[in-house]
């Protein structure tokens, strides 16, 4: 969580609704700085393997970690860092992941946006695109056995991602199983380098939600304000079973698939367009606006996010990593009796 | 009383849902219908709401299994054929079997797998899988070929905590008969020795386990004791009693269903040669289908897979050799 010395000036007039877009804000606002913070780590030579951002995604992420309770599931995909720490996921558990530590959720064994702590309901993305979703049924499917009410799964994409087969499949058992899934679909244009019509050849992605019996929205995503709403308003929808929703959003990636893309297929007049805007200066714009909060507070907010950071990744790149040598660390089975003996020496 | 090897899955199945409520049965067709081979027949009935009819969706169906078996609940799934469940393939093999070392949170769940040829089955509902699921650290892989161990052994696979891919052998289900289900067995680790014998070892598993058995009989004509190996598992791999049975006879026969391209019978041929090769009096031999997809014709079919009597020419050979 987020912790501030000063109280932020909010208007008394603002309530409710100022102080969850200013949760969300902060929420955004730690994300960027992380992020940027991985990213430099990652030109300096500093974390193995790759760096992936969320750079012009945080209003969408944010949106659905922000809706979400304890009890919720969350399948985050590499986009999500906003989303994963407004649901609670600890800076440290990106830090020590990046940095293989061994006392990071995944004990140094996988690595950085492939982390998640199953049993807090954050999955632990494996890379092959739409293979999360189902997942993430399974864990409603159970609740529903069990006669658990009232507790909704995200799942996250990109438009790149919406045609595999496993995406398709799992939205379709969504929808047959009336399950409290919102699927949220983050159109960002691309896919790595791919132009969406390389991707898809129907007018809206909303007919993905149409084809299947899901209730589809569309939001602009870089306006904060907007996601909010629309992932809230299919997040209350499904906790209040209505079945699967789905959230399209458009934007675009303000950076390469990864750190080690420079984006340059990504065209100047996309770039300036309305779908190229940072929904985070949009954000920042849009609370000096309504006098929520002035200059010097935003400034000390972005100083405690990088103070915050800071400290986790020095925390991080301090912790040993895993030690080869240690038992059990090459037996794959938790049954213990049905790990060959000897097998790896083979 | 008689039992029936898929009556047995039947009856482990029902034991598993009565005795755990975490256990529910998904797949196609599983519900009021009974499954295509009648394997859940009246379990729907019996347990409302815990067996239930998934879409024609093998990933998602995976996939939801794994995200129950998170939430701590013992899902079994059926694929109606081994064949597919490649369409499942990358949620069992990245998704569960990599769970628990990734996480440290176990993913209990059992895959079923009705595999193997039967007359006229033809390339796409006749396949043997263990080898390629067997291939991946983070799966158990199981091999039941009697009445007694498709009984025990999936009653096991759902006590497992890691997930378990079930095969169980279609051309078995109706054939292969006890007078009563088992009320103890040998754990899935180890390996039985449904036949001794001093002049060859004969290690299988599955549907091979009887024309072995058969071929073992043929050659007792000719004078040779052929000591039948049952695997039972084939991940993991008892080689402790491989070895010990080869100890005693001097030479390996590995006899499998799948195609003939590394596995089962590939690593158990390695694993003795590599570690026991002072205890072989003779080169060993490995016998699997032939390498081109699974023929229509029962002529074809039944020249495709080994035989008792293909088993025994190459039992032959490495007892004259
Ligand atoms: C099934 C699969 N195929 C290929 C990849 C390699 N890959 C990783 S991310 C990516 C692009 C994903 O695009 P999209 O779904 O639009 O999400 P975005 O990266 O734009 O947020 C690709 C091709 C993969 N991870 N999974």
């Amino acid at each position: 969580m987020v912790q501030s010395a000063v109280e932020p000036s909010i208007s008394a007039a603002a309530g409710a609704e100022c102080e969850f877009y200013l949760k969300a804000f902060r929420f955004m606002l730690l994300s960027r700085v992380l992020d940027e913070k991985f990213a430099s780590l990652y030109r300096a030579g500093k974390i193995m393997g790759g760096v992936f951002l969320g750079r012009g995604q945080e209003a969408l992420s944010v949106s659905i970690g922000v809706h979400l309770r304890p009890g919720d599931i969350f399948a985050p995909l590499i986009r999500d860092l906003a989303g994963r720490l407004a649901f609670n996921e600890p800076i440290l558990d990106a830090a020590r992941t990046y940095f293989g530590s061994a006392l990071g959720p995944m004990r140094g064994r996988d690595g950085n946006v492939h982390r998640g702590r199953p049993q807090s309901g954050l999955l632990a993305m494996i890379s092959h695109l739409g293979a999360m979703i189902s997942v993430v049924n399974g864990g409603l499917f159970a609740r529903r056995l069990r006669g658990v009410k009232g507790t909704v799964g995200v799942a996250s994409c990109g438009e790149g991602a919406t045609s595999t087969g496993s995406f398709h499949e799992a939205l379709n058992q969504a929808a047959v199983e009336k399950l409290p899934l919102v699927m949220v679909v983050a159109n960002n244009q691309f896919a790595y380098s791919t132009p969406t019509q390389r991707q898809f050849a129907c007018n809206s992605l909303l007919d993905r939600a149409a084809g299947y019996g899901v209730a589809g929205y569309e939001v602009d995503g870089t306006d904060l304000e907007a996601c909010l709403r629309v992932v809230g308003q299919a997040v209350a929808k499904a906790r209040a079973d209505q079945g699967p929703q789905l959230v399209l959003a458009r934007l675009l990636r303000l950076c390469g698939h990864g750190e080690h893309d420079d984006a340059h297929y990504i065209g100047a007049e996309l770039k300036a367009s309305d779908l190229g805007q940072d929904c985070l200066k949009l954000a920042e714009k849009f609370v000096l606006q309504q006098g929520w909060v002035d200059a010097a507070q935003l400034e000390q907010w972005r100083a405690e996010a990088v103070q915050q950071v800071e400290a986790a990744v020095v925390t991080a790149q301090r912790e040993p990593g895993p030690d080869p040598f240690s038992a059990n660390y090459w037996s794959a089975l938790s049954s213990q009796y049905l790990v060959e003996g000897g097998a790896t020496e083979r | 009383m008689s039992i029936t090897y898929l009556e047995a899955i039947r009856e482990a199945q029902a034991r598993a849902l009565a005795d755990d409520p975490r256990v529910f049965i998904y797949g196609q067709d599983v519900g009021a219908f009974g499954g295509a081979f009648k394997a859940t027949k009246g379990l729907a009935q019996q347990f409302p709401g815990r067996v239930l009819d998934s879409p024609i969706s093998e990933d998602a169906m995976a996939g939801l299994a794994i995200g129950a078996a998170l939430e701590g609940m013992r899902p079994i799934l059926e694929m109606q054929f081994a064949d597919f469940s490649t369409i499942a393939f990358n949620q069992i093999v990245n998704q569960a079997a990599t769970m628990f070392w990734r996480t440290n949170v176990s993913c209990p769940l059992t895959v079923r797998l009705p595999c193997g040829g039967t007359m006229g089955s033809g390339p796409f509902h006749s396949q043997m899988l263990e080898t390629i699921y067997s291939h991946y650290p983070g799966l158990v892989v199981l091999t039941p070929a009697t009445v007694e161990d498709a009984y025990s052994m999936l009653l096991e696979a759902v006590a497992i905590d890691d997930p378990v891919i079930f095969c169980e052998h279609k051309l078995l289900y109706y054939h292969l008969k006890a007078d009563a289900l088992p009320t103890e067995a040998l754990p899935a680790n180890k390996a039985r020795i449904a036949r001794a014998g001093r002049d060859l070892t004969l290690v299988t598993y599955s549907a091979m386990v009887h024309e072995s058995l058969a071929a073992a009989d043929e050659l007792r004509g000719e004078g040779w004791e052929v000591e039948v190996v049952d695997l039972r598992a084939v991940k993991p791999l008892d080689t402790d009693t491989v070895m010990a049975s080869v100890a005693r006879t001097g030479r390996l026969l590995c006899v499998g269903e799948a195609f003939p391209w590394g596995g089962v019978t590939a690593e158990v041929v390695s694993r003795v040669v590599c570690e026991g090769f002072d205890l072989l009096d003779a080169p060993p031999r490995r016998l699997n289908a032939k390498d081109t997809p699974i023929p229509y014709h029962p002529n074809l079919w039944s020249a495709h897979r080994p035989t008792a009597r293909t088993i025994a020419m190459a039992a032959r050979k490495v007892l004259q050799s």
